[in-house]
């Protein structure tokens, strides 16, 4: 079947991303398999100047996942622009910015830079990460400033895509899923880290400098499915689904709740060549399952009542 | 202080197209006293044999990220190893059990599917004619088997091994004949002390001879030699270690301190350094 799904007018080739801030910049993986053979890549979160990232320890594995609190390092917009986006294949897989700010009018600045850029095609505004102190999450906890945050960006991207990346560290993530939606967002991405924390009692210690952190991989699937599922019911937006998938079984199971493509995260960790297999060993299982087009199958999830 | 370094340098160089492979366990041999734990006797040290991967070449000093098949989805991460040997179609690692993942790796079987991406990071300078002083702590002898085994002259080598567990623990038959050593225990705080003293001595003489310094162990041994380095101004490369989830540069989870501007990664930037690079 013809594997491509479009998301707010961006065609991806197939349904598999990889979730920023576990694909480095994309470069860090060319050595593991084709960055043209994924649907799109969205890299490590941008702000606007260069971030240090908080001390060390910043991960800790955990039972079939890890806490990370890597406090957004990355090497600043102009950077990336500069010294790695000319690297990545942008004219054959989108290459999606993930951003950060502190307030709704940094966000604005960068977004503008970042949509003004050829080989960015869309951008995924974080409001969602639970690991700096301003701005971040709370961003994404409060539905008046999600759609602040989501209006300042979307009237700077010109005609880019602006993906709202939610948290699950609210009550009710339907609440600010609208929010976004009525603020003008193009499609949502769902889910970020869960917040936690690991503790040592022999040095009576948290594992991480942080204290908390959030949490990742194979672990949240459920709770990052049904956060999905809600979305998917509550809004009319294409959804890129997210949260412990390490299989193309897990794709499958993010598309038959709703999400419209999806990414792999914390899974590229557990071998490098992860994103590619997975895009590789879709076809064979839809074929298994005699899934003939994604229209039939997203969303096709039946209730028992 | 020692020169700048040459954009020629071996440490200095991107990672040789590493590969992601599924492998498989050739052996897994203790290294140890040929007494019973029970009785007393410290634990054996591993020496874990897989078949090598198809690489095209790699470094002493670089080091792979093992992951056996069946840990599925726990534990979840690869664990990162420093390559002993990749010699005559095998890979081999020297590891001790410190945790949950190296604890599960001494019960693995030969035959069973281990996924191995590498070869990974910097490796150590080698200098035709440069008297180099090797450094290792315990643990930290591994890269240095493989270092001695492709070194072109071993007359210029001189390898230093400190260790705290029964000698017996270490396979100094895999270092190559020939090679000039020192193995020396230290058990208490007194011999710590007058090993760091000859350390010193050592480290004094290399920088007086203009030689190299390489030191590998754990991070107590290694900011020693740091310190050493810095105030005798010897050219020295430092191995760390640091947990790790991806092993490629992606998660920023192994960063350490640098000398200036932000965190470096140690599987990536490193995890061989020049001391005056980083802060120990």
């Amino acid at each position: 079947m013809d594997l491509s799904v479009t998301i707010a007018g961006l065609r991806l080739k197939n349904p598999i991303l990889t979730a920023s801030g576990t694909f480095g910049y994309g470069l860090e993986f060319t050595p593991y398999g084709d960055l043209k053979a994924l649907g799109g890549i969205v890299v490590k979160g941008l702000s606007w100047e260069p971030r240090e990232g908080n001390p060390m320890p910043r991960i800790a594995e955990t039972p079939c996942g890890m806490l990370n609190a890597i406090g957004l390092q990355n090497i600043g917009a102009r950077e990336f622009v500069e010294k790695k986006l000319p690297h990545l294949p942008w004219a054959e897989v989108p290459v999606i910015a993930n951003l950060y700010a502190c307030d709704a009018e940094e966000f604005a600045r960068l977004a503008e830079y970042l949509a003004a850029q050829e080989g960015v095609a869309a951008l995924e505004v974080n409001i969602s990460c639970p690991n700096v102190r301003a701005g971040g999450v709370l961003f994404g906890q409060d539905p008046v400033q999600a759609a602040q945050v989501t209006r300042a960006v979307k009237a700077r991207s010109g005609t880019k895509p602006v993906i709202v990346k939610l948290s699950p560290n609210v009550t009710d993530i339907t609440a600010i899923a609208k929010a976004a939606a009525d603020a003008g967002a193009d499609a949502l991405a769902l889910i970020n880290t869960l917040t936690g924390m690991a503790v040592d009692i022999r040095t009576r210690r948290p594992r991480l400098a942080n204290v908390v952190g959030g949490l990742s991989g194979p672990a949240v699937k459920p709770v990052a499915l049904r956060c999905v599922h809600q979305v998917c019911r509550a809004v009319d937006l294409p959804v890129l689904g997210m949260g412990g998938i390490s299989s193309a079984e897990d794709v499958l199971e993010f598309i038959l709740v709703g999400a419209s493509a999806v990414q792999v995260g914390t899974a590229n960790f557990l071998r490098p060549d992860m994103s590619f297999r997975i895009a590789a060993q879709l076809p064979t299982l839809l074929h298994e399952l005699n899934v003939s087009s994604w229209e039939e199958f997203r969303g096709a999830l039946q209730t028992w009542i | 202080m020692p020169d700048p370094v040459s954009p020629e340098e071996a440490s200095s160089k991107p990672p040789l197209h590493p590969t992601c492979e599924e492998t498989t366990v050739v052996s897994l041999t203790p290294v140890g006293p040929s007494i019973d734990i029970a009785a007393g006797a410290d634990k054996p040290l591993w020496l874990l044999d897989l078949v090598l991967p198809n690489w095209g070449r790699w470094r002493p000093g670089q080091f792979v990220m093992l992951r056996p098949a069946a840990w599925g989805l726990d534990p979840l991460w690869a664990r990162p190893f420093s390559i002993c040997m990749a010699e005559a179609g095998v890979l081999r690692v020297f590891f001790q059990d410190v945790g949950r993942g190296t604890a599960a790796l001494t019960r693995i079987r030969p035959g069973e599917r281990v996924v191995v991406w590498g070869p990974l990071g910097t490796s150590f300078a080698i200098r035709p004619q440069t008297p180099t002083l090797l450094l290792a702590g315990g643990m930290g002898l591994a890269p240095f088997i493989g270092y001695a085994r492709v070194h072109p002259d071993l007359t210029d080598l001189h390898l230093i091994l400190g260790h705290r567990q029964d000698q017996a623990c270490y396979p100094l038959n895999l270092l190559p004949e020939g090679l000039s050593k020192e193995i020396m225990r230290q058990q208490s705080e007194e011999e710590l002390q007058a090993f760091v003293e000859h350390l010193e001595r050592k480290v004094l003489d290399y920088a007086v001879r203009d030689g190299l310094v390489l030191a590998c162990g754990p991070h107590p041994f290694l900011r020693a030699v740091h310190g050493l380095a810095l105030r005798h101004g010897v050219k020295t490369q430092l191995s760390l270690e640091n947990r790790m989830a991806c092993g490629v540069g992606a998660c920023l989870g192994c960063v350490t301190e640098a000398a200036q501007g932000p965190p470096v990664r140690v599987c990536n930037q490193g995890p061989v350094f020049w001391a005056t690079d980083i802060k120990l």
